[in-house]
């Protein structure tokens, strides 16, 4: 409604006064849709009540009663459904995790690999992006689970590296590191080291924007992440011990077991999620006008710089916006874990759980707004580190 | 005029969700006779159960449940559409109507009874839970399982029951879990699993689909109670005591001796009275059913009684070559009993 330089006209009746005709249906407009909610809800409440179906939240106190092949945290079957929810939603954020960064490495390389003047690499490039980006998720993550993991040997004739990593149908089975008593000085030293090299960095960058003088950070930093941690080593003693895998019976036991379903799963949606930021990263580079290239090289840049300082600063601009959208897809598409047995969210909690107690709409709920919640965050960082690199205008 | 749009919208909605169908005495048997046919769901391929054959038949103990209600409702077997179902999917197919019986190997529990809106009308198989591994683990009994890897579906009572199983006997084992009977199957095949659980019925028809039957055997522990048969929706009394009267009716029939050869001579000539009631010759039993007169003559002549259905199935005549059991009649030392028709 916007205000009037004199006084509104009066038309005598409120009936056809456009400002509280305004309010009066956007007031309509919200109780009808309340309304419609508040209908549902209690329709289903009354219907599910009729059929002697129970509904509510207190099934998550239950015990759960049933084993997890890969949990984060400690779990025994004497644990509750809530407990379940959670173990369900890290393997989801795991997953989705080590997906988003392995696809936004992998993306990068095979991107600026696309725009590389060597023929063979940018057509490798080109021929890695039509091909993984065309298959559908889900027949990726059945080749590689049935097809390329499945013919992994027995455990009893497991491929063995340097007689502590064992790699057999089961999984992959690393030695597992556990905290001695020198652990936490080794973990002081390495925060310390770190405060230091961001200090460095700053004084730095302070340095070169008053006198143009260069430091070595680089070199200083990893000499210092490396000297400090050893330092307490050699005076406190070794801070991990490795438990090594070890065959017993039927399986390993003993170290840390990568599983089969997580690496099948991690692949195939790194690779196809890669091949969609592939194509992000070119055009945002594309989109960088070749004048800035040929403006840094003239000013004396070496083709790293001018990529380093000039075209990937401006071309981020470009490639964040649709990246949000890849990461937004690939924690989306996490979900088809259910497929080849990955215990995620959907596969515990709106699988397993909803089965055993009946309850379909509230776990159902429950996941549709975890996944929510999950892309909403994502979103949120993005949008955050969207602002930060935007272009500041002067 | 806005009240009968949302109105409209509201129905529109809840039928999207599968809510607007009433559990009313009587709904279900209506809806069954106008659409002329029964819906049953049935497993997603399990030998024995429900299957398709070479000709693309539906097969199996559970279908024939779902064949003798249409012969009774109907008088014609084929009368059935078969909605094959995970077991993750069968009870919400059930619970929003999809599907009018659900007959699907599905374990009879207080939880699924009680909490589910569920009624459960009656046993077809009683089963118990097993484990097949490969003869060359050289494994004797269940107890030598500590740390193996075992193989389930997910969404089923054996999930539990394993967990069970180990716990109780201080052993540790990893659950595989796969949504599909079939994927458990290939996954112990491939070595991802050392041991598969499931029903023994079950572990008998999955052995037959390895490569090598042979080399794979089923333990001889069964570590649970298994009561599988028909469900129906809670709340419509008539139609749960047709399917639970169609199970009756074939293992009275056994009991009595009527089979699918003799049903019609026994109907026109028999001087029993047990079988003169039960075929319809004597009293209106059909018509408290609300069924036709000859409902069990259709049953036994076009499906068999319940041996002539283990047998076909899952028996002696099937590759299953499974024993009667505990599955044989009370009076033969099993657990199979019918209330009489009366």
């Amino acid at each position: 409604m916007q205000k009037r330089a004199s006084a509104p006209p009066s038309r005598g009746s409120i009936l056809t006064d456009p400002k509280i005709r305004g309010w009066v249906f956007q007031v309509l407009a919200v109780l009808t849709v309340a309304g419609f909610g508040w209908y549902l809800f209690q329709n289903t409440q009354t219907n599910l009540a009729q059929r002697g179906i129970t509904s509510g939240f207190a099934f998550l106190n239950n015990t759960a009663g049933f084993g997890i092949l890969q949990s984060l945290i400690e779990y025994t079957e004497t644990d509750t459904y809530a407990r379940v929810f959670v173990i369900g939603l890290l393997n989801t954020l795991l997953v989705s995790f080590l997906g988003i960064v392995f696809a936004t490495i992998l993306g990068f390389i095979i991107g600026i690999a696309r725009l590389s003047p060597n023929w063979l690499i940018s057509r490798l490039a080109a021929v890695y992006i039509e091909i993984f980006r065309n298959i559908p998720p889900l027949l990726q993550i059945f080749f590689w689970y049935f097809a390329v993991l499945r013919a992994m040997p027995s455990p009893r004739q497991s491929i063995v590296f340097f007689d502590t990593v064992f790699l057999n149908i089961r999984g992959l089975y690393l030695p597992a590191p556990s905290a001695t008593g020198a652990y936490p000085a080794f973990i002081a030293s390495v925060v310390i080291a770190v405060i230091v090299c961001i200090v460095i960095s700053r004084w730095a960058r302070a340095l070169r924007e008053a006198t143009g003088q260069p430091f070595p950070v680089l070199v200083t930093c990893i000499s210092l992440l490396v000297a400090m941690p050893a330092f307490t080593i050699v005076v406190f003693g070794n801070p991990f011990v490795w438990t090594l895998p070890e065959l017993r019976g039927f399986n390993f036991v003993g170290g840390m077991a990568i599983i089969p379903e997580l690496v099948a799963l991690t692949f195939a949606l790194t690779l196809y999620t890669a091949a969609f930021i592939a194509e992000n990263v070119r055009s945002g580079i594309q989109a960088v006008s070749h004048g800035q290239t040929e403006a840094a090289r003239s000013l004396g840049l070496r083709p790293g710089h001018t990529l380093r300082l000039v075209i990937i600063p401006q071309a981020l601009r470009v490639i964040i916006p649709p990246l949000t959208s890849q990461y937004l897809n690939l924690a989306k598409n996490s979900s088809l874990a259910a497929a080849i047995g990955y215990p995620d969210l959907v596969s515990l909690f709106a699988g397993t759980v909803l089965n055993q107690t009946g309850q379909a709409i509230e776990t159902i709920a429950i996941t549709m707004s975890v996944y929510l919640a999950i892309s909403l965050s994502i979103s949120m960082i993005m949008n955050w580190y969207n602002k930060r690199i935007a272009l500041v205008e002067r | 005029m806005k009240f009968t749009k949302s109105t409209l919208a509201v129905t529109a909605a809840f039928a999207a969700i599968g809510l607007s169908t009433q559990a009313q005495a009587g709904a279900t048997l209506d809806a069954v006779v106008n659409k002329g046919f029964v819906q049953c769901g049935v497993s997603d391929g399990l030998p024995g159960f429900s299957y398709t054959d070479a000709s693309g038949q539906y097969r199996g103990i559970d279908v024939d449940v779902c064949r003798a209600v249409a012969a009774a409702v109907f008088g014609d077997a084929n009368k059935v559409r078969f909605s094959p179902l995970t077991a993750k999917e069968r009870f919400t197919a059930l619970q929003s109507g999809e599907v009018d019986i659900l007959s699907r190997n599905t374990t009879w529990t207080s939880s699924r009874d009680a909490g589910m809106g569920l009624n459960f009308a009656g046993v077809n198989y009683y089963d118990g839970q097993g484990f097949l591994v490969s003869k060359r683990l050289g494994v004797k009994s269940a107890r030598e399982l500590d740390g193996a890897a075992v193989c389930t579906q997910s969404g089923t009572t054996t999930e539990l029951n394993l967990s069970d199983y180990f716990r109780a006997n201080g052993m540790k084992y990893t659950p595989v879990n796969f949504d599909k009977s079939d994927e458990t199957v290939k996954a112990l095949e491939a070595g991802r699993c050392d041991v598969l659980t499931s029903d023994q019925s079950q572990l008998y028809a999955q052995r037959i689909k390895l490569a090598k039957p042979d080399d794979y055997m089923v333990l001889p522990e069964v570590i649970s109670k298994e009561p599988l048969g028909p469900v129906v929706r809670q709340g419509d009394d008539e139609w749960f005591n047709i399917v639970r009267w169609t199970l009756f009716a074939m293992i009275n029939a056994e009991e009595l001796g009527v089979t699918s050869k003799n049903v019609e001579q026994e109907a026109k000539d028999s001087k029993k009275p047990d079988v003169r009631r039960l075929l319809g010759a004597d009293g209106e039993y059909g018509k408290d059913l609300k069924l036709p007169k000859d409902w069990a003559v259709q049953i036994v002549k076009q499906v068999g009684n319940y041996g002539e259905a283990f047998e076909r199935n899952v028996g002696m005549e099937s590759e299953l070559k499974i024993a009667r059991g505990q599955n044989a009649l009370w009076n033969k030392g099993g657990l199979q009993y019918a209330p009489p028709v009366r």
